[in-house]
């Protein structure tokens, strides 16, 4: 589920924490009454969580198949040197790693430009205000759709402007060299408001005094931008846009029901590869195996994510 | 921040910028407002006008009366209202149990809650339909609830975590000091500072799962246990014959509840934006 999708909305309690947490912890209110509330919480999500996740990772390394009563054998790395000589693997994986950079690039840098506007004092920055944000609150199913109807080739907008200017039929999620690129655009639509509201609450906590100061000192606004906006940006924006990789690598929904991984499996992303590995062939193990690779790609970006935050707060 | 008043030519520059986004942005919902309004006649002409020639509401009544759609609706919003209700009634004394006591529970859990983000949904959702096929809840509502409410949970104990800091102990004490028993003090002073942080959970719980596709795909097999998502999905599956007007004004329709709770909590999201982002 992409409850991802929102992760940054809840008020952050950071720093009152520690001291008025100390506070309350005093005698006549032990520890067991704080397990007694957990309780109902932690139990479903040990069940239904975190033991399916490591089942999950362990299935990654054995046979296990859909079906009744099928024997689970371990064997070890066999399923990742079976994905390793599969060439649908390989592609999938150049396929789902072109659409998460290509998509959380592109979404940084539109929501960058958007951000910056609705920062400015312009008329009518209420409506695109308004309009950014309404991608967030639609099943991915609908968004799926509603690209699908401007895509279509017979009746959609896009290809009937292309008939009339006389360069005919235009198919583009049916068409192997347009199907990736179609959808990357989706893909930034979806996830553009998120980062456009991130990045604006960023550009409202920037200290206005140091563009003043910059600006006596004649810093043109490029200049400020560069030296000054981006700066002081850089945890807002080494955070959103890992986040942003995790989600688009981990994405489905939206893929599956634009292309279904087609034409001619272009769009095959990884997840997409694993879901067919799992529910249409019943390879459970190997779709399990799938998992773990992108959990050991997802891990190496957020060690990047978080060497790049300690290194920002070296400075 | 407006140091100096941008220039003229800026200023339009930036005007074409935004205009630029509202189109892209808006565009689409404009052309499934319009599609949806199409008579099948138009669509089939592939007539690439946004305002249709003779505004119909047929595809509306075509969509609904798709047995299925009702149906599906029906299912979706007794599994959204059972998720939001079963996760707020959990989450709520585990929100207050993290944030009043300190223990080993609360970096387990909070930091649970972002490993959790991490992982994607295929590694768990194998286990997942293995584990209900055992319990005999698999393609059964009650067990895509159970599923919505463990995935949502995390995230608004995260949110409701949030929310029981902001009222101050100090007014817990006052009031036990004035003779208000324990159970007295939760119903009719925390609880009280608390109903914007639950209203706000409870329309992200509902949100989450009215929208949640991935889980239901796999988890739901019987046609009239379908939740509508599904069915879009099955809509436009049907390859060849899809009928473009009943599919819009289907998803139109199904957008609707998710749209109207997010405008309702909107604010408060970019407001508690605001207060985390900036701190970084």
């Amino acid at each position: 589920m992409k409850t991802g999708n929102v992760a940054t909305i809840a008020p952050t309690p950071d720093n009152p924490t520690t001291s008025r947490s100390r506070r309350s912890h005093r005698p006549g209110r032990s520890g067991r009454d704080a397990w007694f509330l957990l309780l109902p919480a932690l139990l479903p999500i040990l069940v239904f969580n975190v033991y399916p996740l490591l089942r999950g990772i362990y299935l990654g390394f054995t046979d296990a198949r859909a079906g009744l009563n099928q024997d689970i054998h371990f064997t070890g790395l066999e399923n990742y040197s079976d994905l390793l000589s599969n060439d649908l693997f390989w592609s999938s994986f150049r396929i789902g790693l072109i659409w998460a950079f290509g998509v959380t690039f592109l979404q940084f840098v539109a929501a960058l430009g958007l951000a910056l506007l609705l920062n400015e004092n312009l008329r009518l920055r209420w409506l695109a205000r308004t309009l950014s944000l309404v991608p967030w609150a639609m099943p991915p199913v609908v968004v799926a759709i509603v690209w699908r109807l401007v895509y279509d080739p017979n009746s959609g907008p896009i290809s009937g402007l292309s008939q009339t200017l006389g360069f005919g039929q235009l198919n583009l999620l049916g068409d192997f060299s347009t199907a990736l690129p179609a959808v990357i655009v989706v893909g930034v639509w979806v996830g553009m408001p998120q980062t456009t509201i991130t990045l604006l609450a960023g550009l409202q906590g920037v200290d206005g005094t140091l563009h003043e100061a910059a600006a006596v000192d004649g810093a043109g606004s490029w200049r400020r931008f560069l030296h000054i906006t981006l700066p002081e940006l850089r945890t807002v924006i080494v955070a959103i846009t890992s986040l942003n990789f995790i989600w688009n690598m981990n994405s489905f929904d939206l893929i599956y029901v634009l292309t279904n991984g087609g034409p001619g499996g272009r769009t095959m992303l990884p997840t997409l590869f694993a879901y067919n590995e799992g529910f249409r062939y019943g390879h459970f193990g190997v779709a399990a195996a799938m998992g773990n690779v992108l959990v050991v790609i997802i891990c190496g970006i957020l060690l990047f994510y978080l060497r790049s935050r300690l290194k920002g707060a070296d400075k | 921040m407006s140091l100096q008043r941008p220039s003229t030519a800026v200023r339009t520059g930036q005007y074409v910028a935004l205009l630029g986004y509202v189109v892209f942005l808006g565009f689409p919902l404009i052309w499934l407002l319009s599609t949806a309004l199409k008579s099948t006649k138009e669509i089939a002409l592939g007539s690439i006008r946004l305002i249709p020639d003779a505004p119909t509401l047929d595809n509306f009544s075509a969509a609904v009366a798709k047995a299925n759609l009702w149906q599906a609706g029906f299912n979706s919003l007794v599994v959204a209202v059972a998720t939001t209700v079963l996760t707020v009634v959990i989450a709520l004394p585990a929100a207050y149990g993290l944030a009043r006591y300190r223990t080993i529970l609360r970096p387990i859990t909070l930091g649970w809650v972002l490993v959790s983000q991490m992982f994607p949904t295929i590694l768990v959702i194998i286990p997942l339909f293995m584990i209900l096929k055992t319990l005999h809840l698999l393609d059964q509502l009650p067990g895509l609830v159970v599923v919505y409410v463990v995935y949502v949970l995390p995230f608004c104990l995260w949110m409701l975590f949030g929310f029981v800091q902001t009222v101050p102990p100090d007014i817990e004490e006052a009031a036990a000091i004035d003779g208000a028993g324990r159970i007295r003090t939760l119903v009719s002073i925390v609880l009280p500072l608390l109903r914007p942080g639950i209203v706000a959970t409870a329309l992200f719980a509902f949100i989450s799962s009215w929208n949640e596709f991935m889980f239901a795909l796999v988890l739901i097999q019987t046609p009239d246990k379908v939740t509508l998502p599904l069915t879009l999905s099955r809509f436009v599956g049907a390859e060849g014959q899809v009928q473009l007007g009943p599919l819009a004004a289907a998803a139109l329709l199904a957008t609707i509840p998710s749209l109207v709770f997010f405008a309702l909590i909107q604010r408060r999201l970019s407001g508690g934006l605001l207060s985390g982002a900036v701190k970084g």
